[in-house]
């Protein structure tokens, strides 16, 4: 995995399909046919809104599957993300709502005890090498507990400045308008891909994950980087609830419960390995996306149920992971 | 019960092969059953200090009440989950779809009794047969573990990627089963399952400790047990050494969604509905807290039945001892994230080691 390391960017500039790429040309494909197959059976779904829409209904998910996708690819994995957007949502609605504080300050704190939060499990994981997946767990129930002890109840923001803020929108041209939770995690994605391809950090990521060992040998800072990418997901899964709380005007403790598992499914469906060092963020907007066109897919269809979202998701998730499967060298899975 | 032979934990399967000191070992000699039950008795202790009442236990109608019998009863679902977990996990995998199946097995049943107009099951007519409709709930169970255990075991798919499926997509298949609606349902018989008493102590406490009983002469009463934890401690080497590993891991997924399908059986028949959104949700969570708990490793190898029972049960007499004191509920999941962290802290080598080093200083 180390050797591959650097091989897409030196030996070829032109991203062909290679084992390393073939899931991600794959997931392209599928989301293109999937949207291509929805435009021709649906009218005004090949409109340029219902295209934004699929991003700024599914920005918080998409935020924080951008940091899971880190934390992924350093072979390690985040359950708090889900229930850290209802906690941090919650707590910014309760401290505007109840506590006086202004919106600036409310938005910060949180952001910052994410990050806090993020870099606790972090320093568990790297340090006293415990399992991610027990103290993300641990963190999950520890968001879930403080925000439902800030409120059990939904608290709506009539803030001014969040007034403001949720109507904030990049009028293109007549009827389409980008809202701001689209602009954040476009912004967060551009981001994202840099420091993933060309920052020392991001390659130090997938070194990480790759083979945490020669990585080790290689001189990289191993402990830095999973502290690092665990803040990062906790940085980001506060951001989802800032969008969140823009996005519905309101904060709940219950808001993005089990949207973990969702962000798992879409990190994967977008060809990253979850043994990491495979992978990467435009992945991880594909399905994303995916996520976006099936639901808005059921919408339009409109006699079908809800619940064929859950079923179809499941469905590509195995599909996704049984071509990773067969994709990986025989070696890896002995 | 600790009777599994110590297999050296040569480097695993599992994705993290960190160097592991021998001096794991020295407190793991006084017990593994040690921290689970310290634990407990501390929760117990604390009760019988300050919460009066928690232990008065009162007869009416020939079954027994009280905040005691409260955690047997409350606590059989988990208990149920964290066996079937504890093989898994022994196995190196993990079963994050214990939840969905519950939510699954509750729907089979209570659509087979109820017969929902819409419902694909209502074709089928079990006459309000217990047996049957029992029969078809486990059924339900059946499939969801084989189809956990064959992506598991024959097609090698991450555990964790693969359960996500069925978890993802169960509680879908299940509102399928009831076409969205809530089916309720008054089946004394079914009821009883969830509700009843036999020999005053509560069904579903009783069918916990049966399924215990069962589950423990399984595995430790034959070799099943040891082909466990050499399949979880080295696949390669447990098939060089004749064990059909792959068997091994597809029973043991099988028996998970099982005694996860008993338990939706216990929840569904105790709300006399089936409300697929919400039966078993995060449970499957709380099952794998059991059996950290229990003092069982997650990556895999030596398992402790015993502890994940004991781990069970302090899960629900912390959510009770919460409860009775008055405390918002809440608090309960502040504990647990504490728990899980200092359980994990007690475990991990660096930890112990700084411990060690402090105090020699």
């Amino acid at each position: 995995m180390s050797i591959a390391l650097s091989q897409p960017r030196v030996a070829r500039r032109l991203p062909l399909p290679s084992r390393q790429t073939l899931p991600l040309w794959i997931t392209l494909g599928v989301c293109l046919l999937m949207y291509v197959a929805a435009g021709l059976r649906y009218d005004n779904f090949f409109t340029p809104q219902v295209a934004v829409n699929l991003i700024g209904d599914n920005a918080f998910l998409g935020v924080t599957a951008l940091g899971l996708t880190f934390v992924i690819l350093a072979g390690g994995i985040d359950l708090s993300i889900g229930s850290a957007i209802g906690c941090t949502s919650v707590f910014i609605a309760a401290m505007i709502e109840n506590h006086g504080w202004s919106a600036p300050l409310a938005i910060g704190v949180a952001l910052l005890g994410g990050t806090i939060i993020g870099i606790v499990q972090g320093l568990l994981i790297a340090f006293f090498e415990l399992q991610p997946f027990l103290v993300t767990l641990g963190g999950l129930f520890l968001y879930r507990g403080i925000g439902l002890l800030v409120s059990r109840e939904s608290i709506s923001l009539d803030n001014p400045m969040y007034v403001w803020l949720s109507g904030v929108e990049w009028h293109v041209r007549d009827g389409v308008d980008i809202p701001l939770a689209a602009m954040i995690f476009v912004v967060l994605l551009l981001l994202c891909v840099y420091v993933a391809r060309w920052r020392p950090a991001g390659r130090a990521v997938y070194a990480v994950g790759g083979n945490e060992q020669s990585a080790l040998l290689m001189g990289l800072p191993v402990r830095r980087v999973k502290i690092g990418v665990y803040a990062f997901s906790g940085f980001c899964a506060a951001l989802a609830g800032v969008t969140a709380t823009i996005y519905m005007s309101s904060g709940a403790a219950l808001t993005g419960a089990g949207l973990e598992l969702d962000a798992i499914a879409a990190v994967v469906i977008g060809g990253t390995l979850l043994s990491g060092g495979v992978g990467g963020p435009l992945g991880t907007l594909l399905g994303v996306l995916i996520f976006g066109i099936i639901q808005t897919a059921i919408s339009f269809e409109g006699t079908l149920s809800s619940w064929w979202a859950r079923i179809v998701v499941g469905l590509l998730l195995l599909a996704f992971i049984l071509l990773q499967t067969l994709l990986q060298p025989r070696e890896t899975h002995s | 019960m600790s009777t599994g032979v110590a297999i050296p934990e040569a480097g695993t399967a599992a994705a993290s092969a960190a160097p592991k000191p021998n001096s794991a070992g020295r407190l793991r000699a006084l017990g593994p059953l040690l921290w689970p039950a310290l634990a407990l008795a501390a929760l117990l202790l604390f009760n019988l200090a300050f919460t009066p009442g928690f232990y008065k236990i009162q007869s009416i109608d020939g079954r027994l009440y009280g905040s005691l019998i409260d955690i047997l009863n409350r606590g059989a679902p988990t208990l149920l989950l964290s066996l079937g977990m504890t093989l898994v996990i022994a196995t190196g995998g993990i079963d994050l779809s214990v939840g969905a199946v519950m939510a699954l097995a509750g729907a089979t049943a209570a659509c087979l009794i109820a017969r929902p107009e819409d419902s694909p099951l209502s074709v089928i007519n079990v006459h309000g047969l217990l047996p049957l409709i029992v029969f078809g709930g486990m059924a339900m169970a059946l499939l969801a573990g084989l189809w956990n255990g064959v992506l598991v075991a024959v097609f090698r798919l991450q555990p964790i990627v693969a359960t996500l499926i069925l978890m993802v997509a169960g509680r879908g298949a299940a509102q399928l089963l009831t076409n969205g609606q809530i089916p309720t349902f008054d089946h004394p018989g079914f009821n009883f399952i969830g509700s009843g008493s036999l020999l005053m102590l509560p069904m579903p406490f009783v069918v916990g400790v049966i399924a215990f009983v069962i589950m423990l002469g399984l595995v430790r009463g034959s070799a099943l047990g040891l082909f466990i934890e050499a399949v979880g401690n080295n696949r390669v080497a447990s098939r060089i050494a004749g064990v059909n590993a792959t068997g091994v891991r597809l029973a043991c997924y099988v028996v998970s969604a099982l005694l996860a399908g008993l338990a939706g059986l216990i929840v569904t028949a105790d709300i006399k509905a089936a409300d697929v959104n919400n039966t078993g949700l995060y449970m499957e969570l709380d099952a794998i807290l059991a059996v950290a708990i229990g003092g069982t490793s997650l990556a895999g190898g030596r398992f402790y039945l015993v502890g994940s029972a004991i781990g069970a049960l302090v899960i629900q007499t912390l959510t009770t001892t919460i409860l009775a004191r008055g405390v918002a509920p809440e608090a309960t999941l502040v504990a647990k994230a504490v728990i899980i962290v200092a359980l994990c802290l007690l475990q991990s080598p660096p930890f112990r080691a700084l411990f060690v080093r402090r105090r020699a200083a």
